[in-house]
């Protein structure tokens, strides 16, 4: 059997943005009648691959060849021209518009008098989407339909444009499992009709139920590219997160030192948490002094856990309780009243106030502490953030500097700084290190040990994992929301780690493919 | 070649300049404004002509107040001339009772209305610019059913307070100056003042940081309310009479204007009180020059325009950087 054919083919691409080197010579080939996996974890290049195939980036370096012909694509709207279509995860339609009109938009059928043949466009409708299994009134504005539907609306109008090459980016992240296969039975017609899909998703049993090949990044390099059959899935896990199997170190490189001493009695007990798509009944205690990390893929609840830990995510069932005392779930002010804080992933838009000064950051949360009758004491405040700014070696211009302008290391350290202000029993650390130069990551990983010493409880979530394993005393391991494993002792190692996350994706492909025959 | 070079080294200077213009733009205008009319305008320098620039400028400038609060707070109240209606003809039913039970009925109608329009916003989601909308409209039909036309208001306290001064100071401008002091004080010293201006910038944080979101939003559009209560019962003082169809027309986009003149950003997260107070005497002197020098007053509009134009510009160049 011969290749089948390469339709979009990328050779040496390179993209730089300031600062950061997003795509280091990249090699990318999608071939007719093949689904391709594209995976990576955050920050490896998949987006930005994907916006430069379909013409949102230009590459700095490196030819695209598309169908046999050098090609370069102005607009995103080229690229939908020549034949390349894309499903985003957010589904981009309009959602006040009927069904047909979005599944026709811009190619509506017409009648002799150039307008709009409603009938024909309804009929026609009708019968394809049909074939996606969604069986509704395609009058009906869209946004009458589930997600889920609205997916297929979005991949068949994709589809029918006469598309050579399908770009899916985690569609399956907002589809029930009966939807998904629907998707699954579409994508296997496109491969029969000889149609390139390029797939993109974190789940493992999906990748092995409809891909052929596979290519992996990682911080911008591609590092494996082959069929997906010749890969399993330890293997894979291994190449997204950058560690050699038995890949044993004698020394660490982080800064953390070890394990803690810590008590016997969990000071955050969090049982049953449970919230629909996202989470499903997590349990998990910390103890004073202990650090549990909390391990996973991306998109596999680990950010959503500590949310609703902090109370930052309605919940729909599941208890919290701090020190014996039971907290009201869905409200912040309770759950840091109770000693909780969280360290959000997304330091920029949900940490730091950016306008205002080291000062008021870091005075925010404690202000009611530091104020009398609701008048602010600024000695209090002073006294706080002089401690902080010292203890924590924030380097500002001084406390009168406003926190956008800082690094992100040290607008880390003026969240910690937040948080320590109020003496929390529990600390969330949400990707505490993401994005921070290699200095203040190490002085960072120092202070969360010395927390730990002073008899914090720290919940540690890292992408990073020789951070996330050297880190954490006990780590807990997720998988698409629930808990599917436990390391404790002397198998909180990366090999073990790898293993868990595999052998979790392992179980779900074996059930999933029980179900599909 | 010179102007290569000079080319090079505008956008520092530019950027600076921009900088220095929102910060100081308006004192600077108010400044150039009173150095014009010192020296080209008669009968300008007169204890009269002070007085009753004073005078004009008070009930906007105290409801600019408010308005800076919501907008600081990413937010805006276009419920307040209506306010200032609602307020006047509750005056004119309650004067009975004397004029302080008068006024407290007043700035509780503003503080109801402005805990409505604050819960909207806090609890339902509702973009504050159509919840106060929403009030806007409702205030004033609620003013003209209160009392359905012009009454004149026969009280020698309010009348002292509309017309009367102390050592030559109007007691309106008096007030409005105790207000602006007190409401700078809130914002700078107070939690809720700083809490404010964390919401202001970043709500997703502010939450994050667990603060009492939604009781600070709601007391921002109290503290608006109240304030243009306030204004609504000194107009009707000074004018000596209470008319619910026409006060406080308008006033909602003069006390904006105040505002963002002033140099408070409408993207939230910070209030500049003392600039509010100069952006609307500045408003007010720049009308006052142009009917003095017997220009239409079309001519004031447009050069109110020209002046917001300037302001909106000056913070846009400061946000790209």
């Amino acid at each position: 059997m011969t290749a089948p054919a390469e339709v979009l083919a990328v050779r040496g691409l390179t993209k730089r943005f300031p600062g950061v080197l997003a795509l280091d010579s990249v090699d990318f080939t999608a071939r007719a009648g093949e689904v391709h996996a594209l995976v990576g974890e955050n920050g490896a290049g998949k987006s930005t691959l994907i916006k430069v195939l379909t013409g949102v980036y230009h590459p700095d370096e490196g030819d695209l060849t598309y169908r046999g012909e050098p090609a370069a694509f102005a607009t995103p709207l080229a690229a939908q021209a020549a034949g390349i279509s894309t499903i985003y995860q957010e589904v981009n339609l309009i959602p006040l518009m009927s069904v047909a009109r979005n599944l026709f938009m811009d190619r509506e059928p017409k009648n002799r008098l150039g307008l709009i043949d409603f009938r024909r466009m309804h009929t026609e409708a009708t019968r394809i989407l049909r074939d996606y299994g969604v069986g509704v009134d395609v009058r009906r504005p869209l946004r009458d339909l589930g997600v889920g539907a609205q997916q297929m609306v979005a991949l068949a109008r994709a589809v029918s444009v006469d598309a050579r090459v399908v770009i899916m980016d985690e569609p399956t992240s907002s589809l029930e499992p009966r939807e998904v296969q629907t998707l699954f039975g579409v994508i296997r017609r496109l491969r029969e009709q000889g149609i390139a899909v390029v797939y993109v998703s974190h789940r493992m049993e999906e990748l092995y139920a409809i891909c052929d090949a596979v290519t992996v990044l990682r911080d911008g390099r591609l590092v494996h590219t082959g069929p997906l059959a010749d890969t399993d899935r330890l293997t894979l896990v291994s190449l997204m997160l950058g560690r050699e199997l038995g890949e044993v170190r004698a020394e660490g490189m982080t800064k953390f030192t070890g394990d803690h001493e810590t008590g016997t009695e969990p000071v955050l007990r969090a049982e049953h948490l449970t919230r629909r798509h996202e989470l499903h009944d997590i349990s998990l205690t910390i103890r004073p002094g202990e650090v549990v990390g909390l391990g996973g893929l991306l998109g596999s609840g680990r950010t959503e856990t500590a949310k609703a830990i902090a109370g930052a995510l309605p919940l729909g069932s599941g208890k919290v309780t701090v020190a014996g005392a039971p907290v009201r779930t869905g409200s912040t002010p309770a759950a840091i009243r109770a000693g909780i804080s969280l360290l959000p992933e997304d330091r920029k838009s949900e940490g730091i106030v950016p306008g205002l000064s080291v000062r008021e950051n870091i005075a925010l949360a404690a202000l009611p502490q530091m104020s009398r009758f609701g008048l602010v004491s600024e000695a209090a405040i002073d006294k706080v953030v002089e401690t902080f700014m010292k203890r924590l070696q924030i380097k500002a211009s001084g406390p009168h500097q406003k926190v956008g302008e800082l690094s992100g290391g040290n607008q880390q350290k003026v969240l910690l700084a937040r948080w320590l202000a109020m003496q929390p029993k529990v600390l969330l650390l949400d990707e505490p290190t993401r994005g921070i130069d290699v200095g203040a990551k190490a002085e960072v990983q120092k202070l969360i040990d010395e927390l730990a010493e002073d008899g914090l409880g720290v919940l540690l979530i890292s992408s990073d994992v020789e951070e996330l394993i050297e880190g954490s005393d006990r780590v807990v391991v997720l998988r698409d929301g629930a808990v599917v494993g436990e390391l404790t002792g002397d198998d909180v190692t990366e090999d073990r780690l790898l293993q868990a996350i595999a052998a979790a994706a392992e179980e779900a492909a074996d059930t999933t493919e029980a179900v599909t025959p | 070649m010179t102007d290569l070079a000079l080319g090079k080294s505008l956008p520092a200077d530019r950027a600076q300049l921009m900088r220095w213009l929102q910060d100081y733009g308006v004192y600077a205008g108010v400044t150039a404004l009173l150095l014009f009319n010192v020296v080209f305008t008669e009968n300008f320098v007169s204890g009269e002509n002070f007085r009753t620039q004073a005078v004009q400028v008070a009930p906007v400038l105290i409801v600019a107040l408010g308005m800076a609060l919501a907008i600081g707070s990413e937010g805006v109240d276009l419920s307040v001339g209506s306010v200032m209606a609602l307020a006047t003809s509750l005056v004119s039913l309650y004067l009975g009772y004397g004029p302080w039970l008068a006024l407290i009925a007043a700035i509780i109608g503003g503080m109801v209305c402005g805990l409505l329009s604050g819960s909207l916003i806090a609890y339902i989601g509702v973009q504050p610019i159509v919840a106060t909308l929403a009030l806007m409209v409702g205030c004033r039909g609620l003013a003209n059913v209160f009392l359905p036309q012009l009454e004149t208001v026969r009280d020698d306290t309010m009348a002292t307070l509309g017309t009367g001064d102390i050592l030559g100071i109007p007691y309106l401008a008096l007030i409005a100056a105790a207000l602006a002091a007190l409401v700078a004080f809130t914002v700078k010293r107070t939690t809720f003042g700083r809490q404010l201006l964390a919401i202001g910038d970043s709500r997703p944080a502010a939450q994050l940081a667990g603060l009492p979101v939604r009781r600070v939003l709601i007391m921002v559009y109290v503290c608006s309310g109240a304030l243009a209560a306030i204004a609504g019962f000194l107009a009707t003082a000074r004018l000596q009479a209470s008319d619910p169809t026409s006060l406080g027309n308008l006033m909602e986009l003069s006390a904006i204007t105040a505002v963002v003149v002033g140099g408070t950003p409408l993207s939230g997260g910070r209030v500049r009180i003392g600039g509010t107070v100069a952006g609307a005497i500045l408003i007010q002197l720049l009308t006052a020059t142009l009917i003095k020098h017997d220009l239409p007053s079309s001519a004031t509009q447009i050069a109110q325009a020209v002046v917001i134009v300037l302001a909106v510009y000056a913070a846009r160049e400061r946000g790209k950087q």
